[in-house]
């Protein structure tokens, strides 16, 4: 029998290690798509088709002098980045990225799919990943430069606009559910259908807001290159530099598995033996296999729309959210309650 | 003169020739060119290359010897039935000329395809090419293209004439220019054809080769690459060079010439036509006297003498300047400490600028040039080798005669007399200040190009610019003043000696503010009568001849270099 | 003057901007399983043109003399001032001894070559070629002046038929590849 403190400590380094391990070949499927929508190859010369280039980047950005330029606020200049990259990666312990584990020769109790299993798992992402604002908006004033400073600005009033659709957006998921516990959400719609399905718009606007709050195209103008020149990151190099590229990709890595949770079925399927909890280790970890093959879907999808879409204007920005979104969202809470307190009556 | 002229019309143009004057060069005062190849203005006329061909018609007479007059009123015209040379037919009144009638033409074009039928392909490699008049005339007048397929005759390519010269029979025309001048000119019968027809060949009579001092001048008129001049065989093209009028400073005659440089390296200098002076020749020694000006020993920064070890000290001009002048400053006035010798071989602003300081700043009275006397031959060579004796003396700066107050230099010096001693330009060693009576002297500056004893020996050596340097004037043994242009810059920070004098009396506080040669030139002019109105651009290209004022001083100079006993 | 261009009326379904951001998706989409137009560079050499103006080169002739007789013409008409030519005279025991000069050191600067080809043009015994080297590279200026062996190495035997070198035994008229002899501009 192994301590539960260790099976837990295994589970944050497995989780961990395979979302990094994702966000790095995100980058590398981020290069290789864009090229092949151009009609070019892409990375090809480390390793096999390019497979080794995420190892060659990190070397490289390991290797790069740190810049640490004069005229910077040198304590928030060193913080920013590691705000920006932490958030991304504490708000994954509350996702499931199964049902459970069940393994009798290290633990009596079937062990769940996820870190924390927490009652109020969408308030606490919602908490923490609104912490990530403070890295961007850190590193822009930090910087003391002007293209920075534009994009630090431009990245707080962005994210605040948009939390809020995102938040709003997904109330009525949980009027549905009854529970905030994301593991409820997933079995809820394991037993039932996914949440896509019967909340549509809510599910719109969420992957909208959440390129939004990801600063992924059509939404990166914080760190537009074209006019800020990179924007709050514009002075940053080597591993700092690296940390909010990290950060970005692990945001997307997140906001894809909140996606897969919250509206497609997260670990589940809609058929036997994929939509109730497992009972034998090997269902469990193809329950696993299918969350990841989800969010890999989601993430395919962000890269995808990034090469297709052109950047909104900021006025544009700004009007969708808050003109038309948030009525939006209003106005789905509204109809889905009414409808809610009708269909239970 | 008016009724020795005669009125004849060229290509429609009335042209009023004098008596006697060929075709040719009536054609050139009507400013049309007949191409000729043998003929040449200063040599016998031969007519063997038939290059210009003319169409030439004269008045027909009536019975009574008079005009007859056509149906238009004009005098009727009889052209011969065959052209007629224009190097040999003289002008006649009433004579009508065609140079370019399709007869004419078709002439031309027939000589230019038999000349170039044994001709080699060489162009690439010749020489001449770029200067060849088979090359101007066959693009100017010749058909464009071959008919000839048979096997090109081959003679000698590489044929020593004479030790300076190399001759290419393929390339010849046989149009004896060559053998003309050496024969009429040079006055060496050396030079003469062989065998017939197609092999003819130029050659050297048996047992002889052209050893003058003047064999070079037929690689000029050569018109084709036949004969080249060792000296520039294969060294640069000619269209890379640069052409500047000059004068050759090998002698007294001032023979005029043109420089012909590229990027700073003088490769080769050739006559210019002047009639008055040189007509279009020069001799050889003056030719290829101009290596010293890309020596790679020249001097090229002022230079002080640091330690008794003879280690020196490389200067700037302000400083060498304001060195020189504060060691002279004190002696200013007191000219009895200090004696100067010039060169006859700087131009005449220069020496003018040199007798202004040595005798009016500095008060110096033993001031004097060295004399360079060889042996002078019967055409052009000098006896006197300086090429500007007469404008020392002009100046003021050449004793009487002159080098006659050098053993006086060297006297006072021995005594203890002179302390300062000024040279400039000379190897004064030779001539009689010797080595050890330099060592006694305070102070010894020293302008020069190259090194020698004396530029060892002195305090400051400062460095001066060649001929080909610099612009400024020469007064030739006949009273000729000409003018000097700038070829090429001068090595490192050396430059003209008269912007030298000109800032040590500056700085010495005569009344300098000279910017320019011209400057120079100006304040020369007002001082000394015989320059009196002259100006830079008034001498021209072919100079002029001064004024009888200075007929006194020309004669005075016979008698001098006659006195003078050093040699060159 | 201004312009007052109509825009085109939207309906409601096209100003979500929707069924354009639809299409666009499928559009980058399609191009995923398409051809590629990438050309793998240092293995894969691009085709060139047959004229292609790369790296002046010396070429030598089938029987392996130096074509170049240092005439000097392509110096002379260099427009970046490219080519250094130092002529000699050739030795006079050699068997064809006809040709009399040849280039001591032929030098040209590539960093100053503008690839214009006036020197192939220009060269009266064709023996200047632009090949079709086009990556010169170096790591000093001094790498880069080409001398000689260096162009003559590039050059490599050029198959033509100039007869310059033949003293004697012009080939025949009907030889193939031999010159037209009537050919405009040669004279003799």
């Amino acid at each position: 029998m192994i301590p539960l403190l260790l099976i837990h400590l295994i589970k944050i380094a497995c989780v961990i290690g395979v979302m990094l391990g994702i966000v790095a070949y995100t980058v590398l499927a981020e290069r290789k798509i864009c090229a092949w929508m151009q009609d070019r190859i892409g990375p090809n010369r480390v390793g096999p088709f390019g497979l080794l280039q995420p190892v060659a980047d990190g070397l490289k950005f390991i290797f790069k002098e740190d810049v640490l330029p004069h005229h910077v606020n040198k304590v928030y200049f060193t913080l920013a980045p590691m705000i920006a990259m932490i958030p991304a990666l504490i708000t994954i312990a509350v996702v499931p990225w199964g049902s459970q584990l069940v393994i009798p020769s290290v633990s009596h109790d079937p062990i769940p799919g996820v870190i924390a299993n927490l009652n109020v798992g969408i308030l606490f992402v919602f908490a923490i990943s609104s912490l990530g604002v403070y890295g961007i908006v850190l590193a822009g004033w930090s910087s003391n430069s002007k293209y920075p400073f534009l994009g630090g600005i431009r990245s707080s009033a962005q994210m605040i606009s948009y939390e809020v659709c995102l938040g709003l957006s997904v109330v009525p998921v949980f009027m549905q559910v009854g529970s905030l516990n994301l593991m409820k959400v997933v079995e809820y719609q394991a037993q039932h259908t996914w949440l896509g399905f019967t909340q549509p718009l809510s599910c719109f606007i969420f992957l909208v807001s959440a390129f939004a709050e990801t600063n992924r195209l059509p939404f990166d103008l914080p760190e537009a290159e074209q006019e800020l020149v990179g924007g709050y990151h514009t002075e940053y190099s080597s591993m700092k530099f690296a940390m909010f590229f990290l950060g970005e990709y692990a945001a997307m890595f997140m906001a894809s598995a909140l996606m897969a949770t919250l509206f497609f079925g997260g670990w589940s399927l809609p058929f036997a033996p994929f939509n109730a909890p497992a009972q034998t280790l090997t269902v469990g970890l193809i329950h696993i296999g299918i969350f990841l093959a989800k969010v890999c879907g989601f993430l395919f999808f962000f890269i995808w729309v990034r090469w297709t879409i052109p950047r909104f204007r900021y006025d544009q920005l700004m009007t969708l959210g808050w003109k038309i979104f948030i009525p939006l969202t209003l106005l789905n809470i509204l109809i889905s309650g009414v409808v809610l307190a009708v269909i239970t009556k | 003169m008016a009724e020795q002229t005669v009125k004849l019309t060229i290509d429609g143009k009335e042209v009023a020739a004098p008596k006697g004057m060929n075709l040719i060069e009536a054609a050139k005062l009507a400013g049309i060119e007949v191409p000729h190849y043998c003929y040449h203005p200063k040599l016998a006329v031969v007519g063997n290359c038939r290059m210009c061909l003319v169409d030439v018609g004269m008045p027909k007479m009536g019975l009574d010897k008079k005009p007859e007059i056509g149906p238009d009123s004009k005098p009727v015209i009889m052209f011969g039935p065959k052209l007629t040379i224009g190097c040999n037919t003289s002008v006649a009144e009433g004579m009508v000329v065609h140079t370019r009638s399709p007869k004419v033409i078709k002439a031309r074009e027939g000589v230019m395809e038999f000349l170039l039928i044994n001709h080699p392909l060489d162009c690439p490699i010749c020489d001449q090419a770029g200067e060849c008049r088979l090359q101007e005339f066959s693009v100017d007048y010749g058909k464009g293209q071959s008919r000839f397929v048979e096997e090109k005759v081959h003679k000698p390519k590489k044929t020593e004439i004479g030790p300076k010269i190399m001759l290419d029979d393929e390339r010849c025309i046989l149009c004896s220019r060559c053998v003309r001048f050496m024969r009429d000119v040079a006055g060496q019968d050396c030079l003469g054809f062989v065998n017939r027809g197609s092999y003819s060949t130029l050659t050297c009579y048996p047992g002889m080769e052209p050893n003058t001092n003047y064999d070079l001048n037929i690689t000029d008129i050569c018109p084709v690459g036949a004969l080249t001049a060792n000296d520039f065989r294969f060294k640069q093209r000619v269209w890379f060079l640069k052409e500047t009028k000059s004068v050759c400073p090998n002698c007294a005659t001032g023979c005029n010439t043109v420089l012909w440089s590229r990027e700073g390296v003088v490769h080769r200098q050739t006559p210019r036509d002047n009639d008055a002076v040189n007509q279009c020749w020069m001799c050889d020694s003056g030719r290829l006297h101009y290596k010293f000006i890309n020596d790679p020993h020249r001097i090229t920064t002022p230079t002080v003498k640091s330690s008794a070890m003879g280690e020196r000290l490389a200067l700037t001009w302000p400083e060498a300047t304001r060195q020189i002048a504060e060691k002279l400053m004190p002696l200013k006035g007191k000219g009895s400490t200090i004696a100067a010798i010039g060169t006859a071989r700087a131009t005449t602003e220069e020496l003018f600028l040199f007798n202004k300081l040595m005798r009016e700043i500095l008060g110096a009275e033993l001031v004097d040039c060295v004399p360079h006397v060889g042996e002078a031959d019967k055409f052009l060579l000098d006896a006197d080798r300086n090429p500007n004796t007469n404008g020392a003396k002009l100046t003021g700066v050449a004793g009487e005669p002159i080098g006659s107050r050098i053993p006086a230099i060297a006297e006072a010096i021995k005594s203890g007399k002179i302390k300062t001693l000024i040279v400039h330009g000379e190897n004064v060693v030779k001539y009689g200040v010797t080595e050890e009576l330099l060592a006694k002297l305070d102070l010894l500056v020293v302008i020069d190009t190259l090194p020698n004893k004396v530029t060892e020996l002195a305090h400051y050596v400062l460095p001066g610019a060649t001929f080909a340097e610099k612009r400024g004037t020469f007064i030739n043994a006949r009273n000729r003043l000409q003018r000097l242009n700038a070829a090429i810059p001068s090595p490192g920070i050396a430059r003209p000696e008269w912007q030298t004098f000109a800032a040590l009396l500056n700085e010495l506080g005569g009344d300098g503010g000279y910017l320019t040669i011209e400057d120079v030139f100006a304040d020369m002019a007002r001082l000394l009568a015989p320059l009196a109105g002259l100006n830079l651009s008034k001498i021209g290209d072919l100079g002029v001849e001064l004024k009888p004022a200075t007929e006194t001083k020309g004669e005075a100079k016979t008698e001098s270099t006659a006195a003078a006993g050093a040699k060159t | 003057m201004t312009m007052q261009v109509e825009r085109p009326k939207l309906t409601i379904w096209e100003r979500t901007y929707l069924p354009q951001i639809l299409h666009g998706l499928w559009l980058t989409l399609k191009h995923i399983p398409q051809r590629k137009f990438t050309r793998q560079y240092p293995e894969e050499k691009p085709p060139l043109h047959g004229a292609y103006r790369g790296a002046p080169t010396l070429v030598k002739d089938p029987e392996g003399r130096v074509k170049c007789v240092s005439c000097q013409l392509c110096e002379f008409v260099c427009p970046p001032k490219a080519i250094r030519i130092t002529p000699r005279a050739r030795p006079e025991d050699v068997p064809d001894a006809n040709v009399e000069k040849e280039p001591e050191d032929f030098v040209i600067d590539m960093l100053r070559c503008i690839y214009c080809g006036y020197c192939e043009e220009v060269c009266p015994e064709e023996a200047i070629f632009l090949k079709q080297d086009f990556a010169i590279a170096g790591y000093t200026r001094e790498e880069l002046r080409f001398h000689k062996e260096k162009l003559l190495e590039l050059g490599g035997v050029q198959p033509d038929s100039i007869w310059k070198w033949k003293f004697k035994g012009a080939p025949p008229l009907d030889a193939p590849g031999a010159p037209k002899r009537e050919g405009a501009g040669r004279k003799g």
